[in-house]
């Protein structure tokens, strides 16, 4: 009875022992964990940085191709001309623009009747090459219809600018004012019509006067 | 050779083209209660369609202050820049819409003009790019082609421009610089020779910020023109113009 007793207590002390131990690994691990709980903020401020590309939307206020069409350059006669054209859309009714074109002049109705004998100019003054900067405007601007499903943007625009016309032999101050059409036959492509004088002061009929030199085109620019 | 290497142009071009178009486009959601869709990029231009709040519309384009738009429904149309500014990121964040500014103008670098004016009585058309080496200081160098009565020519130099106040938004600027000159008599005149000078000048200048990118410049230069002749020609030059920073 008594060696029961004994072997109770005994196991009673192993349990209390081991619960005792078990108790002390626990609160350890407690500890632990506040010492953890410490060493961690409340608010991490290390949140992974998130790589934000935002997407640059593209831009097309520039505007370049070239025309062709006639040029009546004043005692000249009518000629072809050709030429490019780079444009820069300030606001929706606003831009600037940058020409550069060439013609050749033709014979002169003195020259014609008078034969060949007695040319005014030599081939190479012959050609006439101009460059204009102009600021033009969209006066009115709309859109045209093609049949019941498709409808173009359009403008008509005046343009007034001044460049140099290089003819005869010389370079030639230049105002140049003028009126066109422009139709969007694409989101990026634009139709022109085009109608400008290219005035400047010559003498090289042998009085000062003042030249008007009308020019019809018709062009394509593409929008970038 | 050449068509070498145009097939080479070609190729890259064809390489270089869908990676072009698969460019990922900026997607915005419409945050007032409706978005207006005009059919062109211009105020006349008529509403056409509205996307309603929480559409997702994709921004295709701009062109000056208005964006060509997509909408989750396959709608294309035109978005002022003041409406699409009223839109909210897929992130949850306002879009802002950047246009270069008074900010911009204050710490550009590069400047390039475009004047009209007269050269002692002939017509010039000035070309200049300048690079700002300081709030204060900056190197231009000019191009000029003049037409006169009698005489045409060409005038390319170099100049240094200093602004002593450029916080102003209408400053004015000294200038001094130097450059060659060559003129040339009318073809139709019983012909002397083409001559190039060397010419020095000193002027007064003003700018004046107007929007974005634009300025006005206005000059007034006394330039010299070391001839070989006896006697130093002294001529009075202005000019008139825009001009943009990038």
């Amino acid at each position: 009875m008594e060696s029961r007793i004994r072997v109770f207590l005994l196991r009673l002390a192993l349990l209390g022992m081991a619960a005792a131990g078990a108790a002390g690994c626990a609160s350890k691990s407690l500890d632990r964990e506040a010492e953890a709980d410490q060493a961690r903020p409340v608010i991490d401020p290390q949140v992974e940085r998130r790589d934000v590309s935002r997407p640059k939307v593209d831009t097309e206020d520039f505007e370049v191709g070239g025309y062709i069409g006639f040029l009546s350059i004043e005692d000249f006669g009518s000629n072809t001309v050709y030429g490019a054209r780079l444009a820069y859309h300030i606001t929706e009714g606003l831009f600037a623009e940058a020409t550069l074109g060439q013609s050749d002049a033709g014979k002169t109705s003195y020259e014609i009747l008078s034969g060949s004998s007695a040319p005014l100019l030599t081939s190479d003054e012959r050609e006439f090459r101009y460059y204009d900067f102009s600021l033009g405007y969209n006066l009115l601007p709309g859109e045209v219809f093609i049949g019941s499903n498709h409808a173009f943007n359009s403008a008509l625009y005046l343009l007034v600018g001044a460049g140099s016309t290089r003819f005869a032999g010389d370079d030639y101050f230049t105002f140049t004012y003028g009126a066109g059409y422009r139709v969007l036959a694409l989101d990026w492509l634009a139709l022109h019509f085009d109608v400008r004088d290219h005035m400047f002061d010559i003498d090289i009929t042998g009085e000062d006067k003042s030249t008007h030199n009308i020019e019809f085109t018709l062009g394509a620019t593409v929008f970038f | 050779m050449p068509a070498r290497i145009l097939i080479a142009l070609l190729a890259a071009l064809v390489l270089v083209a869908p990676a072009y178009a698969k460019r990922e486009t900026l997607k915005v959601v419409v945050a007032e209660p409706y978005i207006e869709m005009h059919t062109g990029p211009g105020r006349g231009y008529p509403v056409f369609h509205v996307a309603d709040r929480g559409a997702q519309i994709e921004v295709l384009k701009r062109r000056t202050d208005w964006f060509e738009v997509r909408t989750d429904r396959g709608v294309t149309g035109w978005v002022r820049d003041a409406q699409l500014a009223q839109t909210l990121q897929t992130s949850g964040e306002p879009l802002v819409i950047s246009d270069p500014g008074w900010d911009d103008f204050a710490s550009r670098r590069w400047e390039t003009s475009l004047s009209l004016g007269d050269f002692d009585g002939a017509s010039s058309i000035s070309l200049t790019g300048a690079w700002r080496m300081s709030a204060n200081l900056s190197v231009e160098l000019l191009a000029a082609q003049l037409s006169g009565d009698y005489s045409d020519g060409w005038m390319a130099g170099l100049r240094l421009v200093h602004t002593p106040f450029p916080d102003w938004r209408i400053s004015p600027y000294l200038l001094l610089g130097t450059g060659v000159l060559t003129i040339s008599p009318r073809a139709s005149l019983v012909s002397t020779e083409d001559r190039t000078d060397q010419y020095g000048q000193a002027g007064l200048g003003l700018r004046a910020y107007l929007t974005r990118r634009f300025m006005f410049r206005a000059e007034y230069t006394g330039d010299i023109v070391f001839t070989s002749r006896d006697d130093n020609e002294e001529v009075e030059e202005w000019k008139a113009g825009f001009a943009f920073f990038f």
